[in-house]
């Protein structure tokens, strides 16, 4: 049966379904319904929802809650993420699994309140200090938010890693049908390094100290060969009639929807676009842009942001083809005509 | 051969890294007796502040976490909501605990988090090398403060005790002293208070230790210990600030 959601509310209830007890997190604008609907509903399902002092006091419950062996939320907006970084770093070196929602709004500073995709460097290429990564899942619609949000746990639980979901205030904001499917329970690692009081075992301990730096190098190597095997392994996105095309558009999220209206119109025009759609930012899903590279004539990349993810488009087409951008920021969407025009410039018969 | 004094369970069989005439030691001592005492071990998660003590986890034998610097109560807060029946107790330095990471001492007592907090005071920052700590006493000479602590610029000591004592969410809060036997006595009936203060659920609990700390302040040791005693009890008075009334 599909229910009628609002993006912020469909991330609480499937938080809830996929067995998270936990949310700690601190008000900003424009994610509030989730805590709301958290505050809500988690009494009546035993759960703790908790109102932090700060974001940084909200990120290091986590710690607290993840070490602890919870299956545990936060959620913020970029401004609040900035100040998650810390938590976020220590949350990765010491491989805690939890789950942190991005809402994101236009920056840099306190920006506005408006949907942006200008944290897309912040989320995947570390934003806090040393070598980690989390996996960044891209959502473009509410039903996908509830999919994405219920793997986002499992994925967590299966690398013992934080894992990031990134919106922005339009998916946050929007409503839509979603269906809530019952899912198939996969084989997670048991949890026997929580801290949870020894028992009779020996000591667990949740640290991110070394200062032994051999020992900290190993540790990075061990964190480096994990990250290997998420790229190998975890790469999604969707492509949409890519085998005919002169044109790929490359767009995630709210830009990717635009890209879609735009698509089809040039579709009906008898311009051969198609779309990568990456579901995954981190790992970026390079291999399918690799097996498109020597089809096409160009890439475009469409952002809400004067341009970050073109760079992993850039690397991964690797010189083999010419990859533009196009991008609205500071909280503007793209409109279908912007994007239209572009890929006329492009595509074959157009003027470029 | 009749044993007359021994390592505590809950003390891991190591060696210190901590400076001669540290009060570190004696601390994490008391900490490990009482938690032997009630029997309590197995069932304790503890959290290690930046500073010092971060490396705590090297000497208690319980479970712990290291927390980032000054955010052991919100770390301390996560695990207890988790495991409300188990024992969470953060144990933290003046740099960690009173600049840092006021807000989230604040807030953890001001919620009545059931947690225990070690406070270890000495007035420095210890493992950076004795720059001015929060707690720092007007005029005392550091790294930072070379001309001794001038409050027109770099203001005045936080009472830390005094502040949290005043929310309605701390059920124990004390000072005491670990500068000779009868204050270390004192000390250990004050932390086990605060212990039990925390199985008892009634609510936010936390020792503030004044401590010496003689390799910044350039002092032997025993003349550390009764500077201690000259000027910093003086400026931190000693006593229970707040008291659940069922505790005794």
């Amino acid at each position: 049966m599909k229910i009628l959601m609002k993006g912020n509310e469909a991330i609480g209830e499937a938080a809830i379904r996929a067995g998270c007890r936990f949310f700690f997190g601190y008000p900003i604008t424009p994610q509030s319904e989730l805590p709301a609907y958290l505050a809500r509903k988690f009494p009546e399902v035993g759960g703790t929802f908790l109102q932090a002092e700060s974001e940084i006091a909200a990120i290091n419950m986590v710690y607290g809650a993840a070490g602890a062996g919870a299956r545990v939320m936060t959620s913020s907006s970029s401004p609040g993420i900035s100040l998650k970084q810390e938590g976020i770093s220590y949350i990765a070196g010491a491989e805690l699994p939890c789950v942190i929602v991005n809402i994101a709004r236009g920056g840099p500073g306190l920006g506005d309140i408006q949907p942006a995709q200008s944290d897309y460097f912040q989320a995947t290429k570390g934003g806090g200090h040393g070598d980690y990564k989390l996996i960044v899942l891209a959502p473009a619609s509410v039903q996908e938010i509830v999919d994405l949000v219920m793997d986002a746990f499992d994925l967590a639980d299966l690398y013992r890693n934080p894992v990031m979901i990134i919106g922005d205030g339009a998916l946050g904001q929007m409503m839509e049908p979603v269906e809530f499917k019952e899912r198939k329970k996969i084989k997670l690692p048991p949890k026997d390094w929580t801290t949870t009081g020894m028992m009779g075992r020996k000591q667990n301990l949740i640290n991110t100290l070394d200062l032994d730096p051999e020992g900290l190098e190993r540790h990075n190597l061990k964190l480096k060969k994990k990250y290997d095997e998420i790229k190998k392994k975890e790469q999604r996105c969707e492509v949409i009639d890519c085998d005919d095309a002169e044109v790929i558009v490359v767009a995630y999220g709210t830009a990717a929807r635009v890209v879609q209206t735009a698509q089809k119109r040039l579709r009906k025009e008898g311009v051969k676009v198609g779309i990568i759609r990456p579901i995954t930012l981190w790992p970026f899903p390079e291999k399918t842009i690799k097996q498109y590279r020597d089809k096409v004539d160009s890439f475009l990349t469409v952002e809400m942001s004067t341009g970050q993810m073109v760079e992993d488009v850039e690397l991964a087409v690797g010189g083999k083809a010419p990859v533009y951008f196009y991008g609205r920021t500071g909280g503007m969407i793209p409109t279908p005509g912007e994007i239209t025009r572009e890929v006329k410039k492009l595509a074959s018969g157009g003027c470029k | 051969m009749k044993t007359v004094f021994e390592r505590p369970k809950s003390l891991q069989d190591v060696k210190t890294h901590y400076c001669p005439g540290c009060t570190h030691g004696i601390v994490h001592r008391l900490v490990a007796e009482i938690m032997d005492e009630l029997q309590i071990r197995e069932e304790t998660i503890g959290v290690c502040p930046v500073g010092c003590s971060v490396l705590a986890y090297n000497y208690f034998n319980c479970d712990m976490q290291q927390a980032a610097h000054g955010r052991a109560p919100a770390v301390a807060t996560g695990i207890k909501r988790v495991l409300p029946d188990k024992v969470v107790f953060t144990y933290q330095g003046d740099g960690d605990l009173a600049s840092i990471g006021t807000a989230e001492i604040i807030h953890a007592a001001a919620r009545g988090e059931n947690i225990t907090v070690v406070f270890i005071n000495n007035a420095i920052y210890g493992m950076t090398g004795g720059q001015m700590a929060p707690t720092t006493l007007v005029g005392q000479k550091t790294q930072t403060s070379p001309y001794g602590r001038d409050p027109k610029s770099a203001g005045y000591p936080i009472k830390m005790s005094e502040m949290l004592a005043t929310l309605n969410g701390a059920g124990y809060i004390a000072r005491v002293s670990v500068h000779d036997i009868k204050n270390i006595n004192r000390a250990k009936r004050c932390i086990k208070k605060a212990f039990e203060t925390q199985i008892n659920k009634q609510g936010f609990s936390m020792v503030e230790v004044l401590s010496t700390c003689p390799t910044n302040w350039g002092m032997h040791p025993l003349d550390a210990l009764k500077w201690l005693e000259e000027n910093m009890i003086p400026c931190y008075p000693l006593g229970e600030y707040k008291t659940p009334g069922e505790v005794k």
